[in-house]
């Protein structure tokens, strides 16, 4: 199991040198060693290259509090649905069914409160337990009848999206007519501005959320147990942990913060779309695997996912201010992908 | 092998195909959709099953898994083929790529009647039903221009299209829409090459209000005195509309789109969008039913509109707000016309 300290790595990498070498390790072995105890600095030192690079080439346009907050409202979704998206992979599963779940969680909102009637109040939690209910069946899935994510969450996605498309019949529910009737839905939309920086409540939501899982999985048991099961279902089990509990309330807990995306999602975009967030998958994957987290679980910290999809934010609008094509954008972000999982292969190797 | 796998397909697809009417003998035409959850395509489907239902037809419903699946609707094409059907309605996802398909079906005797969507080329089908998307355009640039009068000399528009593979329907409705409103195009067979500065850029939308907002807050960023945006549809207008209330301008921003659907043009009602260019769907479905019936009973093909390379089956502007020299209908009338 590894750490997941945040720290200067100046700080941390003379003791765990210190602990190895009598004759000097190379500059390369002590980075691969730095890198290794903080899975989030990678990314870190990417996401400020990649904001002061952008910034001299587009200057103030580009490096105001106006355009920097609109990165952080741009990456909100992605990055509550990337931590979600984070725990399952840190788990040594996948998540393909994150975006669906959160579409679902924002249909049920809005049509328990529009068809139904029902008081918007009740009605948000009735879509947080959709979303709950579909990370359980998940979590069931793959700890009790020991399926593979891969294979339980890809079918989920298809199931839950499906039952979207047929529940909703693809029909928007207008922003005007939430403001109007259900306000609540759009919670996550309110906003704070300071000076010409906008930050929305699904951004303020964002961090704390980051920061708050950061926190449990560094220093509670429940969090260990996390990174245990990732790494080594088997010790973790002999050592004591419930693999069973723990792979189940990931998952739980992942349709949870899913059904919090969706309704942050309602926040953004103004009304309840059922079209919406058809790539929040790839997406959230994308921000964990530029993140640093590794995909054979066990490794990598929520942080990294957080850097990871600020990283994406900001070479989308910087190439799309400097009036790039947008398929720039993607062929870029896909070169960092496999530069991140590169990297991550090359620190695993490295002697603990 | 390959006929196992032809009666693979057809077995899957109509299974899978809640339209399908059962009854055998007699006339079988194919709807082939982009998808079955859009209500521009539920409503083609709804003018296609009462028409087909009253001219004694069997109808069968496909449908891509989400807009751009290719392989599902050269698989129907293949099944409708199989199945003996006198001709198919298709609003394809990829215009080009599937015209071997459509040849193949029309080689075997099909009529392929190109919904909404033309294809690449346009005569690869049998004919075309659809909105002349760039006279749509051209319609709500004309009425923006209007709207604005001297203003529109130093207008700041914003461009939300479609997608960066810049599909025909997405260029078409751009570049009229740039053209009435009164601005030189570059080569009109794509947007994004031309030269005026009023234009502060365009962006894609996918075509939904995420994307709408995205796009938006993309341009904002650019120049934060847009104040013209043309949208490729209702639900990314929605989205841009967003975008500008968020820095509270929404309200000296001029919001035009193309569609007509029931939310866009109660949209239209309530100030949100200015102006909409109304397309009908449902009239596209029937007047192909008959088109198919008339090929299964006589041999007649569909003829196009006089100087067009299609059928042309209307579009109408919905505006509350009424210019002189653009026909347009109000929100009333829209609302009765609208679909979805």
């Amino acid at each position: 199991m590894s750490k997941t300290k945040i720290s200067d790595p100046a700080a941390t990498a003379p003791e765990s040198v210190v602990d190895f070498s009598e004759e000097n390790p190379s500059v390369l072995t002590r980075v691969q060693h730095a890198l290794h105890e903080t899975p989030a600095l990678v990314p870190l030192i990417v996401l400020v290259l990649s904001i002061v690079v952008f910034g001299v080439l587009l200057g103030s346009k580009f490096f105001s509090p106006f355009a920097l907050t609109l990165i952080l409202q741009q990456v909100a979704i992605v990055g509550i649905v990337g931590s979600a998206q984070s725990l399952v992979i840190i788990t040594a599963g996948i998540d393909l069914s994150v975006g669906a779940i959160m579409v679902l969680s924002s249909v049920v909102m809005g049509q328990a409160a529009f068809r139904y009637g029902i008081p918007v109040e009740l009605a948000v939690v009735i879509g947080l337990t959709v979303g709950s209910i579909c990370g359980y069946i998940n979590g069931w899935l793959v700890a009790v009848m020991k399926l593979p994510p891969f294979i339980v969450t890809l079918g989920m996605w298809q199931i839950v999206l499906a039952t979207n498309f047929l529940y909703s019949a693809n029909e928007t529910i207008r922003s005007q007519d939430i403001a109007r009737d259900a306000a609540l839905l759009q919670f996550f939309g309110r906003k704070v501005q300071i000076g010409g920086a906008v930050f929305t409540f699904g951004v303020i939501f964002l961090v704390l959320l980051v920061l708050v899982l950061a926190y449990v999985l560094r220093h509670t048991a429940w969090g260990r147990h996390v990174y245990a099961v990732g790494d080594d279902p088997e010790a973790a089990e002999l050592s004591g942990v419930n693999v069973k509990g723990v792979l189940i309330s990931v998952y739980t807990l992942a349709g949870l913060i899913c059904a919090f995306a969706g309704w942050a999602l309602i926040g953004r975009i103004g009304s309840v779309s059922p079209t919406s967030g058809q790539l929040a998958n790839i997406e959230s994957i994308t921000a964990v695997v530029i993140g640093g987290i590794s995909l054979f679980g066990g490794r990598g910290s929520i942080l990294g996912m957080f850097f990871g999809a600020l990283i994406v934010g900001v070479f989308s609008l910087g190439l799309r201010l400097l009036g790039a094509d947008a398929q720039w954008t993607f062929l870029l972000i896909g070169v960092l992908i496999i530069a991140a999982v590169a990297l991550d292969q090359w620190i695993r190797r490295v002697a603990v | 092998m390959k006929r196992l796998l032809v009666g693979t397909l057809l077995a899957a697809s109509l299974m899978a195909s809640p339209a399908f009417a059962g009854s055998h003998g007699g006339i079988t035409a194919c709807l082939i959709t982009k998808t079955d959850t859009n209500p521009f395509f539920v409503k083609m489907r709804e003018g296609a099953t009462a028409k087909a239902e009253e001219l004694g037809i069997t109808l069968k419903s496909f449908a891509g898994k989400v807009d751009g699946d290719h392989e599902t609707q050269v698989a129907a094409i293949e099944t409708c083929i199989a199945d003996g059907a006198s001709g198919i309605l298709l609003t394809a996802s990829d215009t080009s790529s599937i015209v071997s398909a459509v040849t193949q079906a029309r080689e075997a005797g099909l009529l392929v009647i190109a919904l909404d969507t033309p294809l690449e080329p346009i005569n690869s089908a049998d004919a075309t039903f659809a909105t002349d998307n760039f006279l749509a355009g051209e319609l709500i640039g004309k009425w923006a221009a209007a709207t604005l009068g001297d203003a529109a000399a130093d207008a700041k528009i914003a461009m939300l299209d479609l997608a960066v593979s810049q599909p025909t329907v997405g260029v078409l409705r751009d570049q009229g829409f740039l053209q009435g409103f009164g601005i030189e195009l570059g080569d009109p067979n794509k947007w994004g090459d031309e030269t005026d500065p009023r234009i502060v850029g365009h962006d894609v939308t996918a075509g939904n209000e995420e994307g709408g907002r995205r796009a938006m807050e993309n341009l904002l960023a650019k120049d934060p005195l847009i104040n013209v945006v043309y949208t490729i549809n209702e639900p990314a207008a929605s989205g841009a509309y967003e975008a500008l209330k968020a820095i509270g301008r929404e309200n000296d921003v001029l919001i035009v789109s193309v569609d007509g659907g029931c939310p866009g043009v109660q949209n239209v009602k309530e100030g949100v969008i200015g102006a909409t260019s109304q397309q009908y769907p449902l009239l596209m479905a029937s007047l192909g039913i008959e088109a198919i019936k008339r090929w299964a009973d006589d041999g007649t093909k569909p003829e196009p509109t006089p100087g067009k390379q299609f059928f042309d089956t209307g579009v109408a502007l919905v505006t509350d707000m009424p210019v002189d020299g653009v026909d347009s209908i109000d929100t009333t009338e829209g609302t009765n016309l609208c679909w979805g």
